[in-house]
């Protein structure tokens, strides 16, 4: 933020004036103008949208009016509809990601502690990632069938990767200092794990499970549009099939708000563990 | 700020790390036992199953992909529409970012909205798209351009946004006008930045054309040949078309970092 209000200062400072004391309204006007600004555009948007679907400039096919797409999300959660598909999509997020979460540990850290291991596994993982989730979905399908297997497996790849990666390099980059202080203290190796790499390597753990949860939301929704009869993906398909964009939009904006509400929370947990990180802050 | 240490992170999920050991005969045991072990199965027929195919047959599979020409067809197609998509949002994407960056005001107006748009699972938005566009190259290209874009935008403001404070002061001490100031501090010191959204971009738009061709069916791809290889039940054709998307993937990680190198060397600055 400094650096941004030193550009500024910078970029303006042609205009510099001697400063004078603004009057208080006045200063109390402009903070209001300044919060109203991020509305400006959202708003803007929104009323153009209304006034096109009034004036019949956008046919209701090719965009549905904002009402029409309130009033079938209030629909949608009222008749339980929401929530049933809301509920499967959860059940099968939750499956994949602490699949592939736990699974993303424990390769992770398997290949951080031992050269060896890391030697022999991490040039066919990396081969293994270079495909993405897509490609492997004929391949997976071909196996177990459409189920939910399929579900659980995709989505527990996508967000292995970046777990396993991120947990690889946390355990990677202790620094040397601290080693150090656990050799002269004369610690082995079990105390040298618990006690320093992984206390270190805890954030950028975190990283990589908030990373993970990401990719796990995005194939969710990928997998559930390709192949599911259920679940928020499948809302969205199937409102396209009927072409009711009203309940595609609607799919959308819940699937947008729940990524968003839980990216949030991940966010406030991550900015906690980088705050606790021992050794300070790099 | 915590948009930096996560699109680093992020970076570093698509850029392959490289083994601390540099015994690099242990990385080929694995793949080496996988295709024998893959090998003996099928060879033994103890699954008697269509889906284990060999690997002769998945070679085999792949020659006549390469005789016929047909690989060279649908690769085509879909690096051409990549590229397209590429370049369409990588470069609306700087411009967009640029003025993000710059400009304290437009970031007030626009910034917030942009960020709730890139909440929004790329994918969910190709429902919405084949209605706009259709199921053609225009609404893959639509598609692929946004999925260039966000990357390239969020970190080309990053990139301005966090120039250090000292080389802007060297650049008030010695009296540079604002486009001087723009030009030849803050664009050269957010270079690297830049460097790492598009670089994102690449891959994206990469990972969005498989999708693209998944999710609206029309025309010829890379990714047409897998659903083609799914909906005949043939292995052979999957694994031939995984193993060309994988390795297409590849080529243009490696490209990327060899140019990024370059860069690294040539703006004179450690990444």
């Amino acid at each position: 933020m400094s650096a941004e209000a030193e550009l500024s200062a910078v970029l303006e400072r042609e205009d510099a004036q001697p400063t004078r004391a603004p009057l208080p309204w006045l200063r109390i006007a402009a903070r209001l103008g300044d919060a109203a600004l991020p509305w400006l555009l959202p708003l803007g948007l929104i009323a153009l949208w209304f006034a096109g679907a009034e004036q019949g400039w956008i046919s209701p096919q090719v965009l549905p009016p904002p009402q029409f797409v309130w009033e079938t999300l209030r629909d949608l959660a009222l008749s339980g509809d929401l929530w049933l598909h809301v509920s499967t999509s959860f059940a099968r997020v939750g499956v994949g990601f602490a699949i592939g979460t736990s699974l993303g540990l424990l390769l992770g850290a398997a290949m951080g502690l031992s050269q060896r291991f890391e030697a022999y596994v991490l040039p066919s993982f990396n081969a293994l990632v270079q495909i993405p989730v897509l490609a492997w979905l004929p391949f997976v399908l071909l196996i177990v069938g459409i189920g939910e297997p399929l579900k659980y497996i995709l989505i527990a790849k996508a967000a292995m990767v970046p777990v396993a990666l991120n947990t690889l390099q946390g355990f990677r980059q202790t620094p040397v200092a601290l080693r150090e202080v656990g050799q002269v203290y004369g610690y082995n190796r079990r105390q040298q794990v618990l006690e320093i790499v992984l206390p270190h390597a805890v954030p950028t753990l975190f990283t990589g499970v908030r990373l993970g949860f990401t990719k796990a939301w995005l194939s969710l929704v990928v997998v559930e549009l390709v192949a599911s009869s259920e679940g928020l993906g499948y809302l969205i398909v199937y409102g396209r099939q009927l072409f009711q964009l009203d309940l595609v939009m609607a799919a959308v904006i819940v699937v947008g708000a729940i990524g968003y509400a839980i990216d949030r929370l991940l966010d406030r947990l991550e900015a906690a563990a980088h705050r606790h990180r021992p050794g300070g802050a790099r | 700020m915590s948009g930096i240490s996560r699109d680093a992170a992020e970076l570093a999920a698509v850029q392959p790390l490289r083994p601390a050991d540099r015994s690099r005969w242990r990385g080929f045991v694995l793949p080496v036992a996988a295709i024998a072990l893959w090998w003996l199965l099928s060879s033994l027929d103890i699954a008697n199953s269509a889906l284990l195919v060999s690997p002769a047959k998945v070679f085999d599979t792949a020659v006549d992909q390469v005789v016929t020409g047909r690989l060279w067809r649908a690769l085509s197609a879909s690096l051409a529409r990549e590229a397209t998509g590429f370049v369409i949002g990588t470069v609306s994407g700087l411009l967009l970012g640029a003025l993000l960056g710059l400009s304290p005001l437009f970031n007030r107006i626009v910034g917030p909205s942009f960020n709730t748009f890139k909440q929004i699972s790329l994918f969910a938005w190709i429902p919405l798209i084949s209605v706009w566009f259709g199921l053609g190259d225009v609404a893959k290209v639509v598609f692929l351009s946004l999925a260039a874009l966000v990357p390239v935008v969020v970190n080309t403001c990053d990139g301005i946004r966090t120039v250090p404070p000292g080389l802007l002061e060297v650049a008030r001490v010695y009296g540079f006008t604002r486009w001087q100031t723009v030009t030849q501090v803050v664009l050269p010191a957010a270079l690297p930045s830049i460097f790492t959204g598009v670089y994102l971009a690449l891959i994206y738009s990469w990972l969005a054309t498989i999708g693209a061709e998944y999710l609206l069916v029309a025309g010829k791809g890379i990714g047409n040949t897998l659903i083609e290889g799914s909906e005949h039940f043939q292995m052979d054709l999957v694994i031939f078309g995984m193993l060309v998307i994988g390795t297409v993937g590849w080529l243009m990680n490696a490209a990327a970092r060899a140019l990024e190198r370059r860069l690294a060397r040539w703006t004179g600055r450690a990444t």
